[in-house]
């Protein structure tokens, strides 16, 4: 019995009490819609500043109405008629009274014209769907609300702000919104220090260069306040800084795998044989092409399959290069050994030929290779954006130069290929067929050439001038590296890509590569044999 | 040497035919069966300019071995030179009529000419830089290449990149070279207007004249005691050495030579071609003009001449006749050639006498020397 | 390390020394090629270099013509000239001339051309450009040609003689070079009896005006010479003295002859 009493008092002081807490909410039903009221006439005045205004009135509003009128005058599906009403298409294309949320289906479409905006109209327009959007059910809006209130650190949007913190489960969108109050705080005059100083520490935290601009245009700060956001700005220059580093090296890096790929048969070639072959581009141009022709006939055939086209591309493309590599030993290179000059133009030669055919039979255009899903998109780390395909190619130069390693160490032709090129007379004598050898060798290096085709055709344009853009490139990553080492060659081709990715936003691109040839050139000429050249009567020979 | 007759049937045969050329285009009128076309005679003023290059070329391969394959850098530097005199040569009758400036720097917005444009509007200063600039750049590179015993395919490689480098730095704006589009639009050289015919006729003879004069100095220099060292270099160095020769001097002195004769002949090819861009830099021109000389014979001097005419004539047919075709030709070219005319066409002719009067005797005779220190 | 030392002590050779080679080790890549090595040559002698492949012949013959820089030692030429400064023209130009192993002359050059480059002389390119053929120059070529047999074939292609022709003829280019010391590698390899008695005989009457080191495998050859052998085992000194003494040396026998 006493319970009950209890309860009911209760319920009674609660319901006492509930009318002022409504107030302390949201501001008075009669005064939001007169706040209402005044942004719709704003929004249909026809008048950029006044459309601005109203657009951040009616956003602050905190009115229901508020999130449909902007989006539909985002969307460009809000509509002014001759008498200043508003009214508003719906998504499912009907028209709706903007100040009621009804339809009005006696308005004719004719009679309305498009609310128009210009950028201080959009930029207020994003700040108002920032903060309109923070309360939305998806955490990626969410995430992008916050964003936008980051930008506009409009001190309007920070009761829905907090609302969204306190109610918020995702970490990530957690994190934004955070950060947009740290914004925001700071441009409210009547923030206490230590709050002040609170959200100085978050910016830091962020680091980026959003953070470091919004830092910078920090002003009417109270002197502590300002000097704490001075070192922060210093601390995130610091990290940027360094961000930069290490974002040059990833450049470099994803340079140099392409290096690698385009050199790493040409280590074989060049490097174990001593066949200096112009046409090694072509390879690689050829390699590009079995993958597009591998993706054509998946499309056309077993479009399921296309997400697996380019693993069914790397073999085929070794196949194909390593056989165009055995005729051309056959037919052209075997009588040119030990005739370096020689053999370097016959194979130009060859390079025209080949190019010459490919364009004939393809046509000079570039061709459309796809990228399956899987190698699409980007992931972050830390200050860093990394493109999949980049990523996949680093991954994948790196497994074709262990794989190459492993052949020549570990299999009898490997074993057989350095037995010829170390004494070919002694290894005929011991009933290794010679010819054999060095045709399969060359074929090894020009499918190696193939497989770099498919990598290649991820991030440049196939066209019949593929390899041409490669091979002065290839054959300083392998004299650079030292003839005959495959390790040289690693190392020569990722150095190689970072000092160009560093010298790049120094000098510029071109001017960049220009350097890295002058530098190469100078380098050869100190030490022609490379970086790790092998010593001794032997290397003289 | 060998080909006693080759060197007065060179003379004869240049100077002959291009005096014959310009009296025919000058004397004849249009319709006559006996007029030669004003597109001839520019067509046979490039073929002589590329003589150059092509002769330029075999010095250095063909008597000391190096296989230059940026020889056509020197080639477009000479060119550049006299293009930029040219170029002021327009003077105020520019497109943008800025009597200083050449129409692409007006189009960059640059209001000053930069320094190095400075004395080009003297042919004789042009002149000197299409020898000096070529030289300078052969010798840099050269004593850097050869006092570190950069030889065979490295070196090959390396003059390769060393002319890449250099198309893409002509390739920038911001050199000052007109970027892209190079240097054209050229109205008159020494105040003779370059669309006349007689102009060009005089362009061609003085190309004949002076491609004439460099076959004789190169004659010259292999027959004299200079030569035959650089012939030792090129076949045995480190025995030249072991002699107390430097082959390097030897090397530098022919490399620098040879980079101004091609220098020359760029000087004297832009103004009948009429335009000069970076894509003279790129590294198939240069590898083409190597293909020139293995065509006429390596080591041969007529053959070098020869074979840029001969070459060049098949590229101005097929090119026009089936374009298709013309890369394939080329291609097959440079692997027939190197695999079953290895001597080129005189040094094939030369051999003939030669190995009939040996034929019992020697075997070796007919063997090629030993073409470079690289071993497979 | 030398283990029959040389009666003449190391400081006094400075003197009484064409050639004193001291301490010398060369190594690659690990491997040493040279292992302390020291030989002293006095003037006017013929001295035969033997020992097994590997023991390091043609290194010191590098070494000693500036091919090869060596690690630690010194090589002195003379009374005071270190060698180990001084690049391959230079030593040339010092009057050391070298023959190597493999016959190696200028092919496509005639036997004239040949020995006029070897001439001493002048060898910058300012003076070669202008040369003209001197009746001196032409004098001193007709001498060696005799000298070494090839009077007849002055107008041919050093690439149409014979192997042992070519041999003849690149040490007559040694001799137009007019060393003080000959360093000769292998010179009877390849070669018929009666073409390396003719050898043996030449470099006697070359020795007869200059030092000269002969390194060879042939020891009936080196026993013709008659001249103090010194035998090298990797990269050192295993003895030294006449051909009979050095036969006779347990070591040597050991490591070379027994085998």
């Amino acid at each position: 019995m006493r319970r009950l009493v209890v309860s009911i008092l209760l319920l009674l002081l609660m319901a006492a009490r509930m009318p002022a807490f409504a107030q302390q909410a949201a501001p008075p039903a009669a005064a939001a819609d007169s706040v209402v009221a005044t942004a719709l006439a704003d929004l249909g005045s026809g008048d950029y500043d006044r459309i601005r205004h109203g657009v951040s009135a009616l956003a602050f509003s905190g009115d229901d109405r508020a999130l449909a009128i902007i989006e539909a005058l985002d969307a460009g599906t809000l509509y002014v008629r001759a008498d200043h009403k508003l009214f508003l298409k719906s998504p499912s294309g009907a028209i709706l009274d903007a100040a009621t949320g009804k339809a009005a289906p006696d308005v004719m479409a004719s009679g309305l014209h498009e609310v128009r905006v210009n950028n201080p109209v959009r930029s207020a327009m994003d700040a108002a769907l920032g903060s309109l959007r923070l309360l939305s059910p998806d955490a990626a809006t969410r995430t992008k609300a916050a964003e936008a209130v980051f930008h506009s650190h409009d001190p309007r949007a920070l009761p829905t702000l907090e609302k969204a913190i306190a109610r918020e489960t995702n970490a990530a969108a957690r994190r934004r919104e955070t950060q947009a109050r740290a914004a925001v705080v700071l441009f409210i005059p009547a923030t206490p220090l230590p709050a002040r100083l609170a959200a100085i520490a978050t910016l830091r935290a962020r680091g980026d260069l959003d953070a470091r601009s919004l830092l910078d245009s920090l002003h009417n700060q109270p002197p502590e306040a300002a000097a704490a956001a001075h070192t922060a700005v210093a601390a995130i220059d610091r990290s940027l800084a360094l961000w930069g580093v290490v974002q040059s090296i990833y450049f470099g890096i994803s340079l140099g795998s392409v290096l690698l790929l385009a050199a790493a048969g040409l280590a074989i070639t060049f490097g174990v044989m001593g066949v200096i072959n112009m046409a090694h581009g072509e390879m690689v141009m050829i390699g590009a092409y079995t993958t597009f022709l591998v993706q054509q006939a998946i499309r056309a055939h077993w479009p399921d399959l296309f997400g697996a086209s380019l693993i069914i591309a790397i073999p085929a493309a070794f196949l194909v290069s390593g056989a165009v590599g055995v005729v051309i030993e056959r037919t052209l290179i075997r009588f040119l050994y030990g005739r370096p000059l020689e053999t370097l133009l016959a194979t130009w030669g060859l390079s025209l030929i080949l190019q010459q055919g490919v364009r004939t039979m393809f046509g000079p255009t570039n061709q459309d290779v796809g990228t399956p899903a899987w190698m699409r998109g980007s992931i972050d780390v830390g200050g860093l954006s990394l493109t999949l395909n980049r990523l996949y190619i680093i991954v994948f130069a790196i497994a074709v130069l262990f794989a190459l390693m492993a052949a020549l160490r570990y299999t009898a032709l490997g074993l057989r290929m350095r037995a010829v090129t170390q004494n070919r007379r002694m290894a005929a004598a011991m009933g290794i067929r010679t010819p054999w050898i060095d045709a399969l060798t060359f074929g090894l290096g020009s499918g190696v050439a193939g497989i770099a085709g498919v990598a290649l055709s991820q991030i440049d344009n196939v066209s019949p001038n593929l390899g041409q853009n490669y091979i002065i490139d290839s054959f300083m990553v392998v004299v650079f590296g030292g003839v005959g080492n495959l390790w040289g060659t690693a190392v020569a081709a990722l150095t190689l890509g970072v000092v160009n990715k560093f010298l790049e936003p120094v000098a510029g691109a071109v001017l960049g590569k220009i350097v890295v040839l002058v530098l190469l050139i100078l380098f050869i000429q100190r030490r022609p044999r490379g970086m790790f050249p092998l010593k001794g009567r032997a290397a003289e020979a | 040497m060998k080909t006693t007759l080759s060197t007065p049937l060179t003379l004869i045969l240049v100077l002959g035919g291009a005096a014959l050329m310009a009296a025919l285009n000058l004397a004849t009128p249009a319709g006559s069966a006996m007029h030669v076309p004003d597109y001839a005679i520019q067509l046979a003023g490039k073929y002589l300019c590329y003589a150059m290059l092509a002769l330029a070329v075999d010095l250095v391969w063909g008597f000391a071995g190096i296989l230059s394959l940026g020889h056509a850098a020197f080639f477009a530097l000479g060119g550049y030179a006299m293009g930029m005199y040219l170029m002021r040569e327009i003077g105020a009758r520019g497109v943008y009529g800025n009597a200083i400036l050449p129409d692409f720097m007006v189009f960059l917005g640059w209001n000053h000419l930069p320094w190095y444009w400075y004395g080009f509007n003297w042919l004789g200063f042009a002149v000197l830089m299409a020898l000096l600039v070529p030289g300078v750049l052969a010798w840099i590179f050269g004593w850097l290449a050869f006092r570190s015993r950069v030889s065979g395919v490295y070196l090959s490689i390396i003059t390769q990149a060393l002319t890449y480098a250099l198309l893409l730095a002509f390739f920038r704006n911001e050199m000052g070279f007109g970027g892209n589009n190079g240097l054209t639009d050229f109205k008159d050289i020494a105040g003779f207007p370059l669309q006349s015919a007689a102009t060009h006729c005089g362009l061609l003879v003085i190309s004949a004249v002076v491609l004439c004069g460099q076959f004789l100095l190169a004659r010259a220099l292999v027959a004299s005691r200079f030569g035959k060292v650089l012939v030792a270099v090129r076949d045995a160095e480190s025995r030249t050495r072991f002699l107390g020769y430097r082959p390097e001097s030897y090397k530098l002195f022919v490399f620098v030579a040879s980079a101004v004769m091609a220098g020359i002949g760029g000087a004297l090819y832009v103004p009948q071609i009429g335009i000069i861009n970076p894509s003279e830099f790129s590294p198939s021109n240069s590898i083409e003009a190597v293909i020139w000389v293995a065509v006429g014979g390596r080591g041969t001097l007529s053959g070098a001449i020869l074979g840029a005419v001969l070459v060049n004539l098949g590229k101005t047919w097929l090119t026009g006749a089936l374009p298709e075709l013309w890369l394939f030709g080329l291609g097959a070219l440079f692997i027939f050639v190197t695999l079953f005319l290895p001597k080129g066409i005189v040094g094939t002719l030369a051999q003939w006498p030669r190995r009939k009067r040996s034929a019992e005797a020697e075997t070796e005779t007919s063997r090629p020397a030993p073409l470079s220190e690289t071993s497979p | 390390m030398s283990v029959s030392a040389p009666a003449a002590a190391p400081h006094a050779a400075a003197i009484g020394t064409v050639l004193y080679v001291d301490g010398v080790s060369v190594s690659f890549d690990g491997f040493r090629a040279l292992n302390n090595l020291s030989l002293i040559l006095a003037p006017g002698e013929m001295r035969a270099v033997i020992g097994p492949n590997g023991a390091g012949k043609t290194t010191m013959m590098d070494v000693i013509t500036g091919r090869t820089r060596p690690d630690t030692g010194r090589v002195v030429f003379g009374a005071t000239t270190d060698l180990t400064k001084l690049d391959e023209p230079a030593i040339a130009a010092l009057g050391i001339g070298r023959k190597f192993q493999k016959p190696t002359v200028f092919e496509p050059l005639d036997v004239w051309t040949n020995l006029l480059l070897a001439l001493a002389g002048d060898r910058r390119p300012r003076f070669t450009l202008r040369a003209r053929e001197t009746a001196e120059e032409r004098a001193r070529i007709e001498a060696i040609l005799a000298t070494i047999r090839l009077t007849d074939h002055r107008h041919r292609r050093a690439a149409d003689l014979s192997h042992g022709q070519k041999q003849w003829l690149e040490i007559g280019m040694l001799l137009a070079q007019e060393p003080q010391l000959l360093l000769v590698d292998e010179p009877v390899a390849g070669m018929t009896d009666a073409e390396t008695e003719q050898t043996a005989e030449l470099l006697r009457t070359i020795n007869e005006t200059r030092s000269v080191v002969v390194v060879e495998h042939d020891m009936a050859f080196v026993r013709a010479l008659g001249v103090r052998v010194t035998v090298l085992h990797e990269g050192s000194v295993l003895s030294e003295g006449s051909i009979d003494h050095v036969s006779e040396d347990p070591k040597v026998i050991e490591v070379y002859l027994g085998r």
